[in-house]
């Protein structure tokens, strides 16, 4: 009985909030737009940030432990024949081999591909395997056709056997995949020799020590371990992270001012309501609890809207509003399309930040008004 | 019904500016009975009224209703006493602008959890009883003074209290809806509900409805 009076109670509060909301169209609405516009940067740059990470670690988790390259005056230089044989056998190495790839520039539609002669893939000859990107911007599909003018001038001409799914685009989308022999014939690659050497290592602990013999081993050599270039990409996270985040405390911080306005701006016609609703056997506990399903309902309903918003902008318009900060990206991804993500933390996190100030700064002013003397009325 | 002994009100307490409204008031507003206050502008009638009406607290005394002392009670039992009791109708009559007049009489049993149905029922019975059906989804700022104070009536009675307070019931009305007024309030008094009402309006005062006359001067009661 009295759980069905407080439910009907609540759909009382919850009617009367909605009637309000609907007297104050013009004012509610703005509060609408800005409180969504403010959740979906909020919401854009959190999406995007992670979906990054994650495609990030995907992209690492295929790379090997070590790659060795060669340097000559500084510069990175191609491994000569017998080189990999000089290493001998360094313990905690499981396999060693040498990788064959390097990039292509395509004048017709102005990117840089990357052409590989892979280990763990058959490819025939004078066919190739190409990725999602070059798929899309050349209009290729299997069976088709395509020249390449090489270095030298002379022109290559290739069958697409496949084209590579697109599970992860970081990893993927630029790769041209081609047979060793076709890959030595377009590049003029010398027999025998090699782009680096990829290595695996199967006990992290080994990792640093393995690097070590390998400097000894080898003095001409720069061994760059995978941790290292986690950790630049890491970096390089964290600056656009720390663009990300300026724009971030901006909008916070803009959010506090609105907030604190909205809350500091109890209307006068607002405190006269307040002080009929409590004149006329409103408790204090009622009005703010109205008060509170107004600010819940507003603050709800931008979340969802700003969110929404958000998502659609992160994953199927490419962030369109950020390129000019994340402008790296797009240059060396045309078309870059992350793989949509939702974190529930995130979500939570998101909407603890933005929904739970939001409704207790708009509380404290109400309580202020709902706490003094009903008798007020009387006398306005 | 309502029993005030040795009542005092202050305003702005232990400030330079302190004001002391009401200067020892004992009064017994009995039941089923209309009773006016009257007396020149600031002696204290608004100021009594509150108190009878549970809106306000006094500084000393004690307000004892239906034999029970009730000045020591905290703000939500008074609050509930005053849902349950009384019934306002404010000089400006106090409506929620933007709301249809429906919606303003509904709106003090909110907190009873009545349900919705049986409330928009009600509410309507009461429109009806003061002809104002038709107006019932008007929003109250397009209604005249006359309907306003009508709807402000009817969201008065729609907890069924036992007894109706108002504050210059007549001031915002012409000598016509006065008198309309005054009938509306004779057929509440005949149903047997205690009425408490303010006035300077001699058309009040003098009307065969008042029960009851207590004049206030300076904070106290002059004549009963
Ligand atoms: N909140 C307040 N703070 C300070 N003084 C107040 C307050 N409310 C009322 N007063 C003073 O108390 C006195 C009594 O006020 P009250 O409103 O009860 O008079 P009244 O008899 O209703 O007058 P009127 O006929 O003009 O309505 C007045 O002098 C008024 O100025
Ligand atoms: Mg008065």
């Amino acid at each position: 009985m009295l759980m069905k009076i407080w439910i009907e109670k609540q759909k009382h509060l919850i009617d009367f909030t909605l009637a309000s909301l609907a007297r104050r169209k013009g004012k509610n609405l703005g509060l609408l737009f800005i409180y969504g516009l403010l959740v979906f940067v909020l919401a854009s740059v959190a999406l995007y940030t992670h979906a990054l990470r994650t495609e990030a670690q995907k992209v690492l988790a295929g790379t090997p432990e070590i790659v060795l390259q060669r340097l000559v005056a500084g510069r990175h230089d191609l491994i000569p024949p017998g080189y990999i044989e000089k290493i001998g056998r360094i313990r905690g190495v499981q396999k060693k081999e040498g990788r064959l790839w390097g990039y292509y520039y395509d004048s017709v539609v102005k990117a840089n591909y990357t052409f590989m002669a892979p280990r763990d893939m058959k490819v025939e000859r004078g066919e190739i395997i190409v990725g999602p990107a070059l798929e899309r911007s050349r209009g290729l599909a299997t069976g088709n056709g395509i020249s390449f003018r090489s270095y030298s001038g002379e022109l290559h001409t290739f069958i697409v056997a496949d084209v590579l799914p697109q599970s992860s685009e970081l990893v993927s989308a630029d790769l041209v995949l081609m047979h060793e022999e076709d890959f030595r014939a377009f590049f003029k690659y010398p027999d025998g020799h090699y782009t680096d050497v990829a290595m695996s290592v199967a006990n992290p602990q080994e990792i640093r020590n393995v690097a070590l013999k390998l400097m000894d081993a080898l003095p001409d050599s720069r061994p760059i371990l995978r941790d290292e270039v986690l950790r630049t990409y890491a970096s390089v996270f964290d600056w656009r992270e720390g663009i990300m985040l300026a724009l971030l405390s901006a909008a916070i911080l803009a959010f506090g001012i609105f907030a604190w306005e909205k809350a500091a701006g109890l209307s006068a016609e607002e405190k006269r309501e307040i002080g009929i609703l409590k004149a006329i056997g409103w408790e204090t506990g009622d009005v703010i609890k109205m008060k509170f399903w107004e600010g819940l309902l507003i603050s709800l309903l931008a979340f969802l809207l700003g969110y929404v918003a958000a998502y659609l902008h992160v994953f199927h318009f490419n962030s369109l509003l950020f390129e000019p900060v994340l402008k790296g990206w797009a240059v060396l991804y045309p078309r870059f399309t992350l793989t949509p993500h939702i974190d529930g933390l995130q979500v939570a996190t998101m909407f603890f930040f933005t929904v739970f100030p939001y409704t207790a700064a708009v509380l404290v002013p109400i309580w202020r008004a709902a706490t003094t003397d009903p008798d007020t009325v009387m006398r306005s | 019904m309502i029993e005030l002994t040795s009542i005092h009100k202050a305003f702005n307490q232990g400030k330079h500016n302190e004001y002391w409204a009401l200067a020892g008031i004992d009064l017994a507003i009995p039941e089923k009975q209309v009773t006016a206050l009257r007396g020149p502008s600031g002696s204290g009638k608004t100021t009594l009224l509150t108190i009878l009406g549970c809106l306000a607290r006094p500084t000393e005394g004690r307000v004892r209703l239906r034999g029970e002392d009730i000045s020591g009670l905290p703000e939500r039992f008074l609050t509930e006493i005053r849902r349950q009791t009384f019934g306002f109708i404010f000089q400006q009559f106090n409506l929620i602008r933007g709301l249809s007049a429906i919606e303003n009489v509904v709106l003090p049993a909110y907190p009873t959890g009545r349900p919705r149905k049986a409330l928009l029922e009600k509410a309507e019975a009461l429109l009806a009883d003061v002809d104002l059906a038709h107006r019932r989804e008007a929003k109250v700022e397009w209604l005249s003074g006359g309907e306003q104070q009508r709807v402000a009536i009817c969201r008065a009675l729609i907890n069924d209290p036992e007894a109706l307070i108002a504050d210059e019931p007549t001031a915002n009305l012409d000598t016509k809806l006065a008198g309309e007024f005054l009938g509306i309030l004779e057929s509440l008094a005949d149903k047997g509900r205690t009425i408490i009402l303010t006035s300077h309006d001699p058309l009040v005062i003098e009307s065969d409805v008042v029960n009851v006359i207590v004049t206030l001067r300076d904070g106290k009661i002059v004549e009963q």
